[in-house]
């Protein structure tokens, strides 16, 4: 996991034989690479949107690390811990894949451990007990599939690449987590309990998990135009809303909104009211764990700094021996 | 059945199997507590891998014995697990999580390419692929010690003083007719890495019979709350 529409709005005002040009292959579904042209506003918008992507990877092994400790049985200990791992593995490709635009992940993860750089919302919310694992998998996994599975089409190649093989993986973790909340569901009254206690509380934070409403979102306009972005967020929500209800219902779990409903003519399941405010919040760093969350990443950098300085002075050593 | 903790009787052969098995959870467990909170992320990603094969060489060892892989490893108490106390002590720095696996898998390395021949079939198929896993966990950690133990002084000293402190841990890691072995495959890495192997003195030991650290308890406390907590329930 997992992108978010976080971005600041970027404008095209650029208008030159090499921007047409540029917007030209766009229109025609080429691929951008590392070396072509490409406008300063296309190259700073992804940089953003893959770094956040990249530190929401990161961040989000966090949540989820709080369990493989505690995973109730040695299969599901292995998977969790698989799984934390893929994500990681994700954050790698990521930064690389930022790195193709002129960043280096120093510089990335500086914005990160510095308050500067975004991530996802979502992870700025804690992991309680066993279920709300499963239902990460489930429910945030999910969105992340919704989200990025248009990604493996954007525009700029290295991204879309990074993409394919990362879809493959939380698709992986989505049924992993479904099967996870169906076990406590078929479970004692308290794992099923459990299981509709992490609805409760993850169903709301994962719509907010598609950016702002599109009536409110800044920067869709240029991303659409340049194929970064294919569907706006309330599309893509929607789907998500669309697929996930009825695997509630098969669950046998209720969802926290009173107002969910299938609007017969649509075809759709229409949802109540999103807390917009509380979003805000969480984003302004004011969830419930943004402050432990980016502190762990701190601690773990700065306790790793005299390793990292032990393997360059190796490194070094070994270099001037040759 | 609904219970929280099980009664064994051990037979040599359950007791040679859980005493292997309950090795490798427990050090696959310390290791995977680093996950999320390593030095940098790629060895964030070794590290969760070395504790993956851990878990899955304990998984099958535990299989081998005919009793419930979740029983044995959720519903012992301390007293009844038969791992080396070198495993169950806390992570501490980096370099003392290094110097450990290196120390303990450098022993489990010589264990499991004896074992590919072993008698009994269930070891020698679990040796077939715990001696590669193992092999990859020596490398991996002597590339590390080395790196550690001559990098700068600060790492040099570190690694030094985990270097000390596990020492008199390694007594229980080898059988005593194996340590000369043993001493044998650690010594040159130790000597690559700058650093000095202490003098054999006095050795803890215990493990393997149940007497344990005050750690384990601790670390048993957290692995097992969910199926303690509600006895029966399948997860
Ligand atoms: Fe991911
Ligand atoms: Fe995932």
């Amino acid at each position: 996991m997992y992108t978010q529409a976080l971005n600041t709005r970027e404008t095209t005002t650029e208008s030159s034989p090499d921007a047409d040009r540029f917007q030209a292959r766009i229109d025609a579904e080429e691929r951008i690479e590392p070396n072509d042209w490409m406008p300063d506003a296309y190259r700073r918008s992804l940089v953003r949107q893959i770094s956040q992507h990249a530190h929401s990877e990161v961040i989000g092994m966090l949540p989820e690390g709080n369990w493989i400790t505690r995973a109730p049985s040695l299969r599901r200990k292995a998977a969790l811990l698989a799984k934390v791992q893929d994500e990681g593995g994700h954050g790698l490709y990521l930064y690389s894949a930022a790195e193709t635009l002129g960043v280096t992940r120093e510089e990335l993860q500086d914005q990160l451990l510095t308050g500067r750089a975004r991530y996802s919302s979502i992870f700025n919310y804690p992991t309680l007990t066993w279920a709300d694992i499963g239902t990460i998998g489930w429910l945030v996994d999910g969105a992340a599939i919704m989200n990025q599975i248009p990604l493996c089409r954007c525009s700029y190649g290295p991204y879309a690449r990074a993409m394919i093989r990362v879809c493959r993986e939380e698709s992986f973790h989505q049924r992993q987590g479904f099967e996870i909340v169906l076990t406590l569901c078929r479970g004692t009254p308290e794992q099923k309990a459990m299981a509709q206690d992490a609805l409760n509380r993850w169903w709301w934070p994962c719509l907010t998990m598609f950016g702002p409403p599109d009536t409110d979102s800044q920067h869709s306009d240029t991303s659409m135009q340049w194929k970064i972005k294919r569907f706006t967020n309330d599309a893509l929500r929607q789907k998500f809303v669309d697929a996930t209800v009825p695997q509630g219902h098969f669950l046998g779990l209720t969802f926290p909104d009173p107002d969910l409903h299938l609007d017969e003519a649509t075809g759709h399941w229409q949802f109540g009211a999103i807390d917009w405010a509380e979003f805000r919040a969480v984003l302004a760093g004011n969830g419930p764990c943004n402050r432990e969350r980016l502190e762990a990443r701190r601690k773990a950098h700065d306790e790793g700094a005299w390793v990292r300085d032990a393997a360059l002075a190796y490194a070094a050593k070994q270099r001037n021996a040759a | 059945m609904a219970t929280t903790s099980i009664a064994l009787d051990e037979s040599p052969r359950i007791r040679t199997l859980l005493t292997l098995a309950d090795d490798a959870l427990i050090l696959g467990h310390r290791l995977s507590e680093w996950t999320g909170h390593a030095p940098t992320l790629e060895e964030e990603l070794a590290l969760a891998n070395i504790a993956l094969d851990l878990i899955g060489q304990a998984r099958a060892l535990y299989q081998a014995t005919g009793i419930d892989e979740d029983a044995l490893a959720y519903l012992r108490d301390p007293h009844q697990f038969r791992n080396a106390l070198a495993v169950e002590l806390p992570n501490g720095d980096f370099a003392f999580t290094i110097v450990r696996l290196f120390l303990v898998s450098a022993a489990s390395d010589a264990f499991w390419r004896g074992a590919v021949g072993a008698d009994d079939p269930d070891i020698a198929a679990i040796a077939g692929k715990a001696e590669k896993e193992t092999a990859y966990h020596v490398r991996h950690a002597a590339d590390w010690l080395v790196r550690l133990g001559d990098g700068t002084a600060e790492s040099h000293r570190r690694a030094q003083s985990a270097l000390d402190a596990l020492w008199p841990y390694t007594g229980e890691l080898t059988a005593s007719a194996d340590r000369p072995a043993w001493l044998h495959a650690v010594g040159p890495v130790l000597q690559r890495a700058t650093l000095t192997p202490p003098a054999d003195g006095w050795m803890q030991s215990g493990g393997r019979q149940g007497r344990h650290t005050e750690h384990l308890g601790h670390l048993l406390a957290e692995m097992q709350v969910l199926p303690r907590t509600y006895p029966g329930a399948t997860w």
